[in-house]
């Protein structure tokens, strides 16, 4: 019963890890993740297309992290930190898992469950046409955000987006995204 | 009307626009957090050249990645040249893309099918 963070950030680390972190998102520290894994791919002379869509997945999740971590309560924070993500980047096999993390209110897990779900129902062509409709008739949010995130990570990647939701306690869920790249 | 120049970072593009020989350009990397920011005095710049065009704005754009959130303010730019363009005026918006890179592309001819003025698509070649 109940959410067990520790668990769950073991488990993620199943496979060869390039980066595991939990903490504080800021704008700062997503500059350098980008620089770090870029050099990373580099070292190992990795294929540039793999190169290219896990930057655009990484530009993508961490700014979607950076926008919508909730604040959380005091009790949480002495527990975790204000703007607390996780983002854990692992090889397995052939590809590469981008592991997305972040407290939300439980009140949007409908919301973003049904949005991932029709993204994953979509075809290609379908993912591009959503993605022009809101690019056309969708106003940017003060923040900067566009929705537009989750559709160009599955449209760029060409894989499915995979998800759970953890329930913490009655106002906070732990969202996870899991983006493969190959 | 004076241009408007901004020097790029590892976030944001080069931009030059310059009011005089109708020149419109926007090169290098996109990925700020919030683009609006960033985005909202080149919007407000076209506006004003938009009253006095050039008889030909040339518009040139080269960026080498560019996340969501400037995928919409990159829109608002084109919106604002589509205006001038409908009022008569010449506007030609040229999209460079990398040799083989198929998402730029595509991301050109995205805008091309929403907004009303010509664009050419010009493949870079090393």
């Amino acid at each position: 019963m109940g959410f067990n963070f520790d668990d769950y950030f073991n488990k993620l680390h199943n496979g060869e890890v390039l980066l595991a972190y939990k903490g504080s998102i800021s704008a700062e520290w997503i500059n350098s993740v980008l620089e770090n894994v870029e050099s990373k791919l580099d070292s190992v002379n990795e294929d540039p297309r793999i190169k290219k869509k896990m930057y655009n997945v990484l530009v993508e999740g961490l700014q979607n992290l950076f926008h919508h971590v909730d604040d959380l309560p005091e009790e949480m924070i002495e527990k975790y930190n204000a703007k607390f993500g996780v983002l854990v980047i692992k090889k397995t096999d052939d590809h590469y898992t981008v592991s997305l993390g972040n407290f939300i209110t439980s009140d949007k897990t409908n919301y973003l469950k049904d949005k991932i779900d029709k993204i994953n129902s979509l075809t290609q062509d379908e993912l591009k046409d959503m993605y022009k409709f809101i690019l056309n008739h969708q106003k940017l949010s003060a923040k900067g955000g566009g929705g537009l995130g989750l559709i160009d990570m599955a449209r760029k990647t060409g894989n499915k987006l995979e998800y759970n939701f953890y329930e913490l306690n009655n106002t906070y869920s732990f969202f996870n995204l899991d983006v493969k790249i190959n | 009307m004076e241009a408007l120049t901004i020097e790029g970072t590892a976030k944001t593009p080069n931009v030059k626009f310059e009011a005089d020989n109708g020149l419109i350009e926007i090169k290098g990397r996109s990925i700020p957090e919030n683009s609006i920011e960033f985005y909202k005095p080149l919007v407000d710049w076209l506006e004003e050249y938009g009253k006095t065009p050039a008889a030909l704005t040339k518009v040139n754009i080269q960026l080498e990645y560019f996340n969501t959130s400037s995928s919409k303010c990159i829109l608002d730019v084109f919106k604002k040249l589509e205006a001038i363009y409908k009022t008569k005026n010449e506007v030609i918006i040229n999209w460079y893309y990398e040799e083989d890179d198929e998402d730029m592309l595509e991301a050109g001819e995205d805008y091309e099918s929403i907004i009303r003025v010509p664009f050419k698509m010009v493949e870079i070649v090393d």
